[in-house]
């Protein structure tokens, strides 16, 4: 196939540590198949850098299949690229047309510092994980499958939430880098189901406040939802809202605090 | 097995929260960005309110100085004489100064979060997929919009730039209408009025939208009306605000 061989202009984001200042450099690269995915070329410009006696590009990645999370970047100014309901290992080549110019920036926000060129830390995501604790279980022997009735459309809107990999896209695409979709797809995951319900307001409330130390705070722009590798729609957003208000208003007896 | 460990918050159990005083209720719903979303909503609901009523009101000044007036005067002895003449009035027009400050020192402490949690800008042009215009520009067209309040009141209600201020008309009631005619017939005047209002539209049309979503009123019985609430809303208050001085210059309102 005659345009199914791409040349490419790369400008990436180069950043020897957190605290060093970084900046653009600019590569070419070659006879890109169609059929390789974003983080392939980048592989294929590594190879030909260490060839070359030069540092690598370090970046995150690690599945390569759209379900770990692990991979970042801000391509041509979208968070994962020019492409709905993917993550950058999702997106190939054949998105872009050949002679292109593409601009690979980090996630950006204080809460992910630059570890190094485009690979950032989002431990930050933990934090947020932690303080929402685990769900109470009874122990001892398994349980009968279905034991616990749960509606069809709650179990599927639970599954929507649950989808969330923690990439970070939605806090690097927010204008104001809050993290508002990733902590309401988490607390919408458990909240919607019945297993969930016992610490569903503590949660809330332990995950919101952990939230607001580290991240901006949502204007409702929808950024983050246009972001998303699994878009998660903003609907977790005012769930997390909703919850948030009747654990501040609802009777603490009735929350079992 | 070993208790999972943060570094920041201690151990993390089932029941992880953080035992810290309490602040009084409402203090700690405002202490969160989330909270103070609530704010930004529940005051803008009030101050939607306000816009629309004032515009309501001001559609009067079609039917002439003597309506207009007298409903001038009618909000002055509203509630008369369970309370006394204009106190009402005040009491309301404080309320409204509450809002406004709530929603302003919400948006000033949300807007300096927001840059704290970005401090390092993107250095590459940001592509934008679903942030509309009025979304992004809510501080620029809040701040004009504040700017528009101070020089209404100036002109209007206290008459500091507008020499008609103080005139009674034939009745002996104060005369808004001419009040209103000798403001709009200033050309430059008439045209900040128009664009104040787009803008405040423009604010409106993501604000009233925004309200929706800040408050946890999310189901999809009605969210796709969501969308259209705010926009009829924007554009009742714009067309009628902007029509005014449009209708003073035109010569359909003064003479």
């Amino acid at each position: 196939m005659s345009n199914s061989i791409k040349n490419l202009t790369l400008k990436i984001w180069r950043q020897l540590g957190p605290t060093v200042k970084g900046t653009f450099e600019t590569y070419n690269v070659e006879e890109i198949s169609d059929e390789a995915s974003f983080l392939e070329m980048l592989d294929y410009l590594n190879e030909r850098l260490i060839s070359e006696g030069k540092t690598a590009i370090v970046f995150d990645h690690d599945c390569r299949e759209g379900i770990c999370g692990t991979c970042s970047l801000m391509i041509n100014g979208q968070a994962h690229g020019p492409q709905r309901g993917g993550a950058t290992c999702q997106l190939h080549m054949r998105t872009f047309s050949d002679g292109d110019n593409i601009v690979i920036e980090p996630f950006r926000a204080e809460a992910f510092p630059i570890i190094r060129d485009l690979m950032v830390d989002r431990s930050k995501f933990d934090r947020i994980i932690e303080s929402g604790g685990f769900i109470t279980a009874p122990t001892g022997g398994a349980p009968d499958a279905n034991l616990i009735a749960i509606p069809k459309p709650v179990s599927d809107s639970a599954m929507d939430s649950a989808q969330c990999i923690g990439c970070g896209a939605c806090v690097a695409a927010c204008p104001n880098g809050a993290a508002n979709l990733f902590t309401g797809a988490k607390v919408a995951h458990l909240n919607r189901l019945p297993q969930g319900q016992p610490e569903r307001f503590k949660r809330v409330e332990a995950m919101v406040e952990t939230m607001d130390e580290y991240f901006g705070s949502c204007t409702n722009h929808g950024e983050c939802e246009g972001a998303c590798p699994k878009e998660i729609s903003v609907d977790v957003i005012a769930l997390l809202n909703k919850d948030y208000r009747k654990a501040k208003f609802a009777s603490r007896k009735d929350l079992a605090r | 097995m070993a208790q999972a460990v943060s570094s920041q918050r201690g151990p993390v159990t089932g029941t992880a929260m953080r035992s810290h005083k309490r602040r009084p209720f409402l203090l700690d719903l405002y202490s969160t960005a989330v909270g103070k979303k609530y704010v930004m909503a529940i005051t803008g609901i009030a101050m939607m309110g306000f816009v629309l009523f004032h515009m309501i009101g001001n559609l009067k000044m079609y039917l002439g100085a003597a309506d207009l007036n007298h409903y001038a005067k009618f909000l002055e002895e509203l509630l008369y004489p369970i309370a006394p003449h204009g106190v009402t009035l005040w009491i309301l027009r404080a309320g409204l100064i509450t809002m406004l400050l709530l929603h302003l020192h919400a948006a000033y402490s949300l807007t300096v979060l927001n840059r704290r949690a970005r401090p390092v800008k993107y250095q590459s042009a940001r592509d934008y997929q679903i942030a509309t215009f009025a979304s992004r520009t809510m501080r620029w067209s809040g701040i004009i919009a504040l700017a528009f309040i101070t020089w209404h009141l100036l002109d209007l209600t206290f008459g500091v730039v507008n020499d008609h201020v103080g005139t009674k008309d034939a009745e002996g009631l104060k005369d808004v209408y001419g009040n209103v005619v000798f403001s709009l017939q200033r050309v430059p005047v008439a045209i900040f009025y128009v664009v104040a209002n787009v803008l405040l539209g423009i604010h409106l049309f993501h604000g009233a939208w925004s309200i929706f979503q800040s408050l946890g009123w999310n189901n999809p019985r009605f969210n796709k009306w969501r969308r259209a609430f705010a926009t009829g809303f924007a554009a009742i208050v714009v067309i009628g605000n902007v029509s005014f001085p449009i209708a003073v210059l035109a010569g359909v309102v003064g003479n």
